[in-house]
């Protein structure tokens, strides 16, 4: 048996991201597209005429603000998880769903307001549409604090901390998300009445 | 005592290591709810292939209705049962239900899941060098979502009101009112149920394939060293990424109309004499929402098979792919338009005619990409030493479907002929050629060409080319006939022209494609017999059947979960080094490192080499002689 020794050339690393963290960014993209896609029925159906035009509920300004400063909260938990301070993790998540509760809270309050408007679901299509982007919108909110809830057990099992930022990041990505989507869709809905 | 359990345990693992494909699990870890990449493939292509056969019945069978309009079909009775009228005629409400089917199952179940589903899955970690997928419990949740969603379409077929009927298309207000025909009712809730289930699996699947592409290379695969069915799959992961949300929001705004009275779609509509209360939709807007999916959907189902081909063609003619980064260009420029070119199937609605000049515009662009693809193709087999493989015959078939449907594509894609031809059978024709057949050949092309790596054994290579030939001239006996028909003007979807004189002469083409149809369906059973007579008793496979470059020939023959027993092989080289000049064999695959072989090197290899070796990266390996 011989043996021969040969000096082969070492290719570099292809670029690459943490794929999980990536998917997130794709989910956020098709998120994105569904919309998209609904706010350019909204104006395409306006555009054809027989609108009914009515005011935005005030309700809506609030849960705005809330949405915003909730996502002040959970930038903040993201920081204190890079630095191992785990209690303040705890407390800004916690206080992120909170604030994400108080948002749909007000959602509802909205609905509220706008049945009392006589601006129904079931009617002219620019109050359907009104319900649906602000539902759908909502259902993400939803499924968003069920992952807050995933992630605050995590910090619970102290299985969040400096080196294992990922799913905490994740969640932020899509917290960061759908309050820069409710921003766009206020804005719009705002410009389009 | 433990040195006893300890030296029998590690026995244990040596023979597992062995004599089975998979370590550890039971059969439901390992078969059923399994992550690993190879099994979900596999189920999605025996899923896709019992669409296939279902979707294909459902075609022979109206088309007995086309081709013989007087004959008798009681003999049906035992498996349609009421659906067959007393005097023996397909029922009318059937019919549609038929053709509205047909469409769906093929363009969703079959071409779309069974076509992606299986390639994408098996070939992307495989080929780019990955253990498995960014997430494979989400790959196996796609899976499951499409077979719930699989479930659900087909119950809906033995509806005593029938399946879904308003076309593939399901545009409203005749989607949207229940009581607009017997499939409006609950095959059409059914339908919108299992798309939505549908999409949630292909947006599940499409993350998956983008993440792994982009992030889980192995070290060395560059983007310019992909095969191009991987940059295929990588387009059509993203189309679908962005176009099937559309086709969500579409769905649920829909079931608003359906369910719960609102009115996005639905204005000024009288039945039996009465108004309903719907106010203010609009039908059109829905074509909008529907063919911003609708459209991209075609290149979903065609891109895949495009790359199945690059790569086999290329292989078989023992050349490089003739213009590899034009065949890359040509993917995205097609992805890019696929997106801005909805409104061609919408020109008969009253839209503007200068809009319709523009889509026409934006339409005709896309010949330039793939007359790109098309020449590229022949370049390739010019002068190549052609092996005539089953994989290779159905390549070169899928080419000659995509020239000859894509040039009737000017023609319809032109918002003055399409008056004319719009709903007509041209229409059919040209699509059916185009993306269907294209499409259809190169997923078989696919299975031909990987079944050995899938599952280890050889398919029959001469029943493969009796196949092959049925079904090629098959399809054109099917599908030629078609424009002539649809110039004469004969509407899509029509039960019967029996009453119109203008039509009789044209019963016996009718006739002719009918017989084609029925011939052709009835190949398929030989492709089925192969399939499944191979995958037990096939020939067993080499290592490397083919000769080619790619990566999944350097797995075991039966690739372990996690695909490569040590290491991930490192990518030296692209895989397209077929018949370089001056090397020892006529491939070289991507694992060869450059200084290994500098009898073939080009000057600009022998630089990259160089380059590498500077990094202080290059590493020694030991080779043992015996």
């Amino acid at each position: 048996m011989t043996t021969e020794f040969k000096i082969i050339e070492e290719p570099r690393k292809p670029l690459a991201m943490h794929p999980k963290k990536f998917g997130m960014w794709l989910f956020v993209a098709s998120v994105g597209m569904l919309f998209a896609s609904l706010t350019s029925a909204y104006i395409v159906r306006q555009a054809e005429g027989n609108w009914l035009y009515f005011d935005l509920p005030a309700t809506l300004y609030w849960s705005t603000g809330v949405i915003l400063l909730s996502s002040v909260t959970m930038q903040m938990a993201f920081w204190a998880a890079k630095r191992d301070l785990i209690e303040r993790v705890k407390l800004l998540v916690s206080i992120t769903m909170g604030l994400g509760l108080v948002f749909l809270i007000a959602q509802l309050v909205a609905w509220r307001d706008l049945v009392a408007q006589n601006v129904y679901f079931v009617g002219n299509p620019s109050g359907s549409f009104l319900y649906v982007i602000t539902g759908l919108h909502g259902l993400h909110i939803i499924s968003a604090l069920v992952y807050l809830v995933i992630v605050l057990m995590s910090a619970y099992r102290l299985k969040i901390h400096s080196r294992n930022l990922p799913q905490i990041e994740m969640c932020t990505t899509y917290w960061h998300f759908l309050g820069g989507l409710w921003l766009y869709l206020f804005i719009f809905l705002l410009l389009n009445r | 005592m433990a040195t006893v359990d300890l030296h029998t345990q590690a026995d244990v693992h040596h023979h597992d290591d062995h004599d089975h494909d998979h370590d550890h699990g039971n059969f439901w870890t390992n078969y059923i709810f399994s992550q690993d990449h190879k099994i979900i493939a596999k189920q999605f292509l025996i899923t896709g292939m019992m669409w296939a056969i279902i979707g294909g019945s459902l075609s022979v069978i109206f088309r007995l209705q086309l081709g013989f309009p007087d004959a008798n079909l009681t003999w049906l009775k035992p498996l349609l049962g009421g659906w067959i009228t007393p005097s023996g005629k397909i029922d009318t409400e059937f019919y549609l239900a038929l053709v509205t089917m047909h469409g769906t199952i093929m363009v969703f179940f079959v071409l779309t899941a069974g076509l992606s589903g299986t390639f994408s899955n098996f070939l992307i970690p495989l080929q780019i060098g990955a253990r498995d997928m960014a997430s494979g419990f989400m790959n196996m949740l796609s899976y499951w979502f499409f077979f719930i969603s699989s479930v659900i379409m087909f119950t809906s077929l033995f509806l005593s009101t029938g399946p879904a009927s308003g076309g593939w298309t399901i545009y409203p207000p005749l989607s949207a009112l229940p009581q607009a025909m017997p499939g409006s009712g609950l095959g059409m809730t059914l339908w919108l149920v299992a798309m939505a289930f549908f999409i949630v699996s292909s947006l599940l699947g499409g993350i998956n394939y983008i993440s792994t592409i982009i992030n889980m290379r192995t070290k060395g695969m560059s983007f310019t060293r992909l095969p191009l069915t991987i940059w295929a799959f990588f387009f059509t992961a993203i189309i679908g990424l962005l176009s099937f949300p559309v086709l969500f929001a579409a769905v649920l705004l829909l079931i608003f109309d359906r369910s719960m009275g609102t009115s996005f779609y639905l204005s000024d509509i009288y039945i039996n004499g009465e108004a309903l209360p719907n106010q203010g939709g609009s039908p059109v807007l829905f074509q909008h929402l529907f063919w911003f999916l609708g459209h991209p959907e075609v290149y979903i189902v065609i891109l895949p098979s495009l790359g199945i081909t690059s790569e086999i063609i290329s292989t078989n003619s023992r050349k490089p792919i003739f213009g590899y980064k034009a065949m890359v260009g040509s993917l995205l420029f097609i992805t890019v338009l696929s997106f801005v070119v909805w409104a061609h199937h919408m020109f008969v609605t009253g839209m503007n005619p200068f809009l319709g000049s523009i889509f026409t515009l934006l339409t005709l662009i896309i010949a330039v990409p793939s007359a790109v693809k098309i020449f590229n193709y022949v370049t390739t087999l010019w002068k190549g030493n052609i092996i005539f493989t089953t994989a290779m015959l159905f390549s070169i078939g899928l080419v000659s479907f995509f020239l000859s449907g894509g040039i009737t594509g000017i023609f319809v894609g032109n918002s003055a002929v399409d008056i004319q031809l719009h709903d007509t059978y041209f229409v059919v024709a040209h699509f059916h050629l185009v993306m269907g057949a294209a499409s259809f050949f190169g997923m078989l092309a696919g299975v031909y060409h990987w079944f050995p790596k899938m599952f280890g054994r050889m398919m029959d290579e001469r029943l493969g080319k009796v196949h092959f030939w049925l079904s090629f001239v098959g399809v054109y006996l099917v599908f030629f006939p078609m424009h002539y028909i649809g110039i004469a003007g004969f509407p899509r979807r029509y039960y019967s022209w029996t009453n119109f004189e203008t039509f009789s002469s044209f019963s016996d083409l009718n006739t002719l494609v009918s017989v084609a149809a029925i011939l052709t369906f009835a190949a398929q059973f030989i492709f089925l017999f192969n399939f499944f007579y191979s995958m037990f008793r096939g020939k067993l496979a080499p290592a490397n059947p083919w000769k080619e470059n790619t990566l999944e020939w350097t797995t075991p023959r039966h690739p372990k979960h996690g695909n490569w027993p040590g290491e991930i092989p490192t990518v030296y080289r692209w895989p397209y080094d077929y018949s370089k000049p001056g090397a020892k064999d006529d491939y070289i695959p991507q694992t060869v490192p450059f200084s290994e072989t500098p009898e073939s090197n080009l000057p600009h290899e022998n630089e990259l080499i160089k380059l590498e070796m500077e990094g202080n990266d290059a590493i020694v390996v030991e080779k043992k002689n015996h």
